[in-house]
């Protein structure tokens, strides 16, 4: 589980800068149209995670989660976090930065 | 007719430049108004700038290139819209119902007669084919203000006669001050869906557009300030954290209304519960479009018409929520159903979104360009087979900047990420099925329950499909179809709530019960 979410460099950096801006941050995996099946950033704790999602990793230090049902249809993938440019209309923090994240999938070993 | 749009401001900033096909296309139209480089948000009937003075640039995803400039808008910002709609709120929700009415009549009439501008602003900004904004989006958008126009009128409270002497009357009031946030892919008609019901109950409203396409709703409410009163139509733009968290989680709002995914729709509903109000949220699905063997029976219309049927996909670049992306094929025509199909996709025409031939434009931003590009990766990496497409679009010209996509078959199984994630995208995957169950159980394979379609010529099997499936649309041979009184939303993780009925004015009023007694003696309680 632990290297099923890596990031790219770009993103890390990019992680970083919003760390100094807002402190401590967290990713949550959307699902769902428009800006859905992207990973959502928030501060720690501006997003109230329950007993359905599932923690799937960390990424440059931040705690990386998904809905626990939404999970199970990803499973067989590991998936690279990275940066384009964009904005994404969510409350994702790097929105106002012109950036979003995006997923990058491939499969898992069998 | 022109004398009647008489802005009581303008939107700030110097008139836009114009260019490429966008300009030769407006050059053709009836418009009355320019269109501007720099927007103010629209509060209280007046264009204010931002207080703290953030923009942020509109682009083009038909050329890449920059429109305008749109406020990056703030708390201070989304407060004083809040504070214009409380202002408005009380007299407009004594007003009339037919003078309600007369007013959103108005603000279709007006968008009627300036339908061919709004429209191509509306594939300026989103970048969808002109045709489809011609065609669909805005004839849809204006019936929307008659249709509530009409359900408002025709409302009426009850009351229930307990005893002889005791009657419960209901009647319906306004929440108040209601909040919007709406999506990018329909900027118009998702504001029309949200708006008309809110307005003719005699709400009024802070609505934020989608960041990506701002400005279709700034022009429409230049063309229609003199009609709407002001304050009770207010839009802030900026971005989600910074304008639409403000907005959502403002403990002065009645309401809030969402259309988008699931994590924000989660966060909304969370803030809603801190201020316990109630939410309806639209946030997507993976549509099965299911066609049984007996579709090819005969080689006829109505062959023809499920294969349009199919190739649904395609509409509006695959950017809507009900986007018909899962087709279950039954496998004894799968290989002369697919034949067929796959020739109709390859006719569909990527080409200049103003050209009114064209039938598939480009997707609205380059975000979301990349996520479907990664989707098709994934899909190829899962062992999907691309049937048709697979790939970017380039267009020439002052095009090449543009974000297109090629209409895209997949053929693979149900439980590939393709199948089972809102691509939002021109990407359909395609799988087979045996028996009725079968396509039952795939169909149900889902998070979702927005929209879904069943093909087939067996009146007893479409009502079967039609009752099983989870989703809150079963378009029965037909698709994508949009119409005013047919309630739209979804089952399961799809979201809360139904539009385009009569009876989405519920959810955007309060039930007050009056309880009478015409009785003179007391109960003889104490």
């Amino acid at each position: 589980m632990d290297d099923r979410v890596g990031v790219s460099d770009a993103a890390r950096a990019l992680i970083e800068e919003l760390k100094t801006q807002h402190g401590p941050i967290m990713f949550h995996l959307s699902g769902g149209c428009c800006d859905g099946s992207a990973p959502m950033c928030f501060q720690v704790g501006e997003f109230k995670l329950g007993g359905v999602d599932e923690k799937v990793g960390e990424i440059a230090g931040c705690e990386f989660w998904m809905d626990r049902d939404q999970f199970k249809r990803w499973a067989h993938t590991r998936w690279l976090v990275d940066v384009v440019p964009g904005r994404g209309a969510s409350f994702s923090l790097e929105a106002p930065l012109n950036k979003r994240f995006l997923i990058r999938s491939s499969l898992c070993a069998m | 007719m022109s004398a009647q749009v008489r802005p009581a401001s303008q939107p700030n900033g110097a008139p836009i430049h114009e260019s490429g096909s966008f300009a030769a296309h407006l050059k053709t139209l009836e418009r009355k108004i320019p269109l501007h480089a720099r927007y103010g948000n629209f509060i209280g009937g007046e264009w204010i700038a931002p207080l703290k003075g953030g923009y942020f640039d509109n682009i083009s995803p038909t050329t890449g290139q920059v429109i305008c400039q749109i406020p990056r808008s703030q708390a201070e910002d989304v407060e004083r819209a809040i504070d214009a709609a409380h202002a408005a709120a009380p007299k407009w929700g004594r007003t009339s119902v037919a003078e309600r009415a007369r007013v959103l009549n108005a603000v279709a009439d007006r968008m009627e007669q300036y339908l061919p501008f709004l429209a191509a602003v509306e594939t300026y900004d989103n970048g969808k084919p002109i045709r489809e904004t011609n065609l669909a989006d805005l004839p849809l958008a204006v019936d929307h203000f008659r249709y509530f126009a009409s359900c408002v009128r025709a409302q009426e409270g009850s009351l229930g006669e307990l005893d002889e002497d005791t009657v419960a009357y209901h009647y319906h009031e306004p929440l108040g001050v209601v909040a919007q946030i709406i999506p990018w892919n329909f900027p118009i008609l998702m504001a029309a869906w949200k708006l008309a019901p809110a307005i003719a109950a005699g709400n009024t409203v802070v609505i934020k557009p989608a960041e990506q396409t701002p400005l279709s709703l700034l022009v429409l409410a230049e063309l229609i300030q003199d009609i709407v009163p002001p304050g009770v139509l207010n839009i802030v733009n900026g971005f989600g954290v910074e304008a639409g968290k403000p907005l959502a989680s403002s403990p002065r709002i009645a309401k809030v209304a969402f259309t988008g995914e699931t994590t924000t729709g989660r966060l909304i509903m969370q803030y809603a519960s801190e201020n316990i109000i109630p939410v309806t949220l639209e946030l997507g699905g993976k549509s099965p479009n299911i066609f049984f063997a007996d579709v090819m029976r005969e080689d006829d219309d109505f062959v023809d018409k499920a294969l349009e049927g199919f190739a649904m996909f395609a509409l509006n670049q695959g950017e809507v929520c009900t986007c018909p992306s899962r087709a279950l094929v039954q496998k004894s025509i799968y290989e002369r159903f697919m034949e067929r199909a796959i020739k109709r996709v390859e006719k569909i025409r990527q080409a200049d979104p103003y050209e009114m031939t064209t039938q598939i434009g480009a997707q609205a931003s380059n975000d979301q360009y990349e996520k479907i590009l990664s989707y098709i990766d994934i899909g190829k990496k899962e062992g999907a087979k691309v049937l048709t497409g697979g790939g970017a679009n380039k267009l020439s010209g002052d095009l090449s900047g543009g974000f297109y996509i090629k209409p895209t078959v997949f053929e693979g199984h149900n439980k590939m990420r393709i199948f089972q994630e809102e691509i939002f995208g021109p990407v359909v995957s395609v799988t087979t099925f045996d028996t009725p169950d079968e396509a039952l159980e795939i169909a149900n394979d889902t998070l979702y329950g927005l929209g879904s379609g069943v093909w087939t010529r067996d009146i007893n099997l479409a009502y079967r499909l039609g009752r099983g499936i989870k989703a809150g649309r079963v378009w029965t041979n037909c698709y994508h179809a949009y119409p005013a009184h047919a309630a739209f939303g979804g089952y399961k993780k799809s979201g809360i709530g139904r539009e385009t009925h009569k009876m989405m004015l519920d959810h955007y009023q309060q039930t007050k019960n009056v309880l009478v007694s015409y009785g003179t003696k007391a109960l003889g309680f104490f």
